[in-house]
């Protein structure tokens, strides 16, 4: 574990700068800066179209410290394949001599939507790029309309009565792809999470990272929660910290006792029209339950 | 290997060859009809250790270009090939390229658009990518093919342009038809477009966001620097094109006149039709006639003075265009033609003949056929008819 404290990835030079568009207390800067801290400067980063592109590139002023392509919404990880497979190509040839890093960061819409094709290509030709989801649960950037990853009874502008399916399991779905290495991660537990991308990068990859991140706008709470929600969702069990690597997935982050899912619902405006509806919160409690059942967390406290 | 026999290939194996030759570090392609055969001979390249590039078989076009634009963002020197449905799907990211400044080529064997579907050959496809900001050659035969494909590097990397570059062929006409071909040696092409590192590509020694997102106080600079650069590049293309000729005894223009200088009537098309309208002015002249015509071989940046200056005293032009820009008056290229007509305060009467979509085989019967209608007009001073539909079943 290349990180035993926070006080250990702090220490690293930051290649994200403040200064950005993003929100108050928006996840996704935060992931921004702990994957370009992990990452180092030996690193490209490609994103799709999305809030953390638009906030951090209005040009003339860049956020990026690294270098940094956005080619379109759909097509992230062809982009950051091909950049690797450049790079392999020209190293070869002794046309250059340095090797760098691909990271993508995504969000939802990008990834598990209109991105999926373009990912799921890329993890299946074992392109050796890691792709982070900084997965809001929603398309915030065009003003929080619901994606293949809205959880169950949310509101979004476009499910205003509550969202009427399940998220779509992108884990599920990078495991399935065989990848080299895939976790789950969330800002309360940093130096979990940046143990992960370190593995991530350093394993070659396919990686897949799924991340979630709260968005202070779309999941309607006040802006100094977030680490909170992050964290909430994790004890909860709607978000268990796992990775998988060689086949096995083992559970990262213990919660020996979860609390019930309405502790994590309750902070969040976007729950509000189910949060009197017992039967819809037991849905999405045995969504929880069967996560937990799945990875191994321990029982609801009494 | 220079070859001082020709040696018979098809214009996708033409292709393929030429792309063996300008030593491409990244192949990023998906099969369609009938651009494919380039693909897999480019793959045997790789496999047999004849080419040292990463080949990228992607699950899509979209990707196809994609990597590509980031390959060559990288530094690479990259290549996809691709037709029909498969061009119309990169739609979006041809845009993206040009105004990103990244020297993608791209062969096209162009072909008809679904629905129906159909395999052969037309402009559909490529006629919806007039205004991506590429620019856009056309080969009339399997040796223009590869020695335009040659050219399109050179002019691709050219500093002074630094712009994507397609390469047309007419899908099965010229795709797959075999000819006999003039090949270069290694070492001349290696000469005539040689590899350099792009200063300005993605490395973390020095760091550029590329891609940014574009405030309207920037945005219309941006474009308008994209859509300058492609017009300006028509230099460069004479330029690369007179030096290829200086190599190759073989030179091609931007537009390519037969027998224009004293006819009354002329032709003027695009792709392998021409090959077919050139052999009509060569039958109809030995009767007598005043007949010419001229094959467009640089459709964008439109090389709008070298037209011009062919048809100052002609009384009468037809223009074929293989494919339908579907509620406008008249076809993509005919509109082009009388643009440039307009501009340059010209009033030739102009017919616009549209012929050979989704394969429909053009003869010169039907060819002679158009020249009847132009010397009608160039007799009457009259155009009863400005579009007309060759072939066409009632």
């Amino acid at each position: 574990m290349p990180f035993k404290s926070i006080k250990s990835l702090e220490e690293r030079p930051d290649f994200f700068s403040p200064g950005h568009g993003l929100c108050p207390g928006c996840g996704a800067a935060q992931i921004a800066r702990i994957v370009t801290k992990v990452a180092g400067k030996d690193t490209i980063i490609v994103t799709p179209t999305g809030c953390l592109e638009v906030s951090t590139t209005t040009y003339p002023a860049t956020s990026w410290k690294v270098p940094y392509l956005h080619v379109a919404f759909e097509n992230a990880a062809a982009a950051a394949s091909g950049i690797k497979v450049a790079y392999d190509a020209l190293i070869r040839k002794k046309k250059i001599s340095k090797d760098a890093n691909l990271v993508v960061l995504g969000g939802d819409g990008g990834t598990a939507d209109i991105g999926l094709q373009s990912l799921s290509g890329a993890l299946e030709r074992g392109e050796r790029i890691t792709y982070i989801c900084y997965d809001n649960e929603a398309y915030m950037n065009t003003g929080i309309q619901r994606s293949g990853a809205t959880p169950y009874g949310a509101w979004t502008t476009t499910s205003p009565a509550g969202q009427k399916t399940l998220k779509k399991d992108l884990m599920g779905m990078a495991m399935a792809h065989r990848v080299k290495y895939a976790a789950t991660a969330s800002i309360a537990y940093v130096r979990d999470a940046a143990n992960k991308v370190e593995k991530a990068i350093s394993l070659g990859g396919p990686s897949f990272i799924h991340w979630i991140q709260p968005c202070t706008v779309g999941w309607r709470y006040d802006p100094k929660l977030t680490v909170k929600i992050s964290k909430l969702a994790v004890k909860t069990g709607l978000w268990p910290l796992y990775e998988y690597y060689e086949g096995v997935t083992k559970l990262t982050v213990e919660v020996p006792k979860r609390l019930p899912v309405s502790e994590y619902l309750k902070l969040q405006g976007r729950f509000r029209q189910i949060m009197n509806k017992p039967e819809e919160l037991a849905k999405i409690q045995s969504y929880a339950d069967g996560l937990a059942g799945k990875f191994g967390l321990g029982p609801v406290a009494q | 290997m220079k070859t001082v026999e020709p040696i018979l290939l098809s214009g996708n194996l033409a292709e393929a060859y030429a792309i063996k030759q300008l030593d491409v570090d990244v192949v990023a392609a998906y099969p369609i009809t009938p651009q494919t055969t380039i693909i897999e001979k480019i793959s045997e390249y790789v496999a047999d250790g004849e080419l040292d590039a990463n080949f990228m078989l992607v699950e899509s076009e979209h990707s196809a270009i994609s990597s590509c634009l980031s390959a060559a963002s990288a530094g690479a020197r990259v290549f996809t090939s691709t037709s029909s449905q498969g061009l119309l799907l990169m739609h979006e990211i041809l845009f993206i390229t040009s105004a990103l400044r990244l020297p993608v080529v791209m062969a096209v064997a162009n072909r008809s658009v679904s629905a129906p579907i159909n395999i052969w050959c037309d402009h559909g496809d490529i006629m919806p990518q007039r205004d991506v900001g590429w620019i856009q050659l056309f080969a009339e035969s399997a040796q223009e093919a590869y020695d335009k494909l040659i050219q399109a590097y050179r002019i691709a990397e050219d500093p002074e342009v630094r712009l994507p570059v397609m390469v047309n062929t007419d899908g099965i006409i010229l795709s797959h038809t075999y000819e006999p071909v003039f090949l270069l040696e290694d070492s001349e092409v290696a000469s005539f477009v040689p590899w350099k590192l792009y200063p300005l590509r993605l490395d973390p020694e020095n760091p550029l966001t590329m891609g940014a997102f574009g405030y309207p106080e920037y945005y219309f600079e941006t474009r308008y620097q994209s859509a300058k650069a492609l017009e300006d590049s028509i230099n460069t293309i004479s330029e690369v094109d007179e030096k290829f000729g200086e190599i190759s005894g073989r030179k091609y223009g931007t537009v390519s006149p037969f027998r224009c200088e004293d006819a009354d009537v002329i032709l003027i098309s695009m792709g392998s039709i021409s090959e077919t309208i050139r052999a009509t002015v060569r039958k109809l002249r030995e009767k007598g006639e005043k007949v010419g015509m001229i094959s467009l071989k640089l459709f964008r940046p439109f090389p709008f003075k070298e037209m011009i200056s062919l048809v100052q005293d002609v009384k009468a032009v037809g223009v074929v265009d293989r494919a339908f820009s579907p509620g406008a008056a008249v076809g993509p290229v005919f509109n082009d033609i009388t643009s440039a007509l307009y501009l340059s305060k010209m009033s030739v009467p102009c017919v616009n003949f549209f012929a050979g979509l989704g394969g429909r085989d053009v003869r010169m019967a039907e060819v002679e056929d158009m020249f009847e209608k132009l010397k009608e007009v160039a007799n009457t001073g009259v155009v009863k008819e400005h579009r007309y539909y060759v072939g066409l079943r009632g």
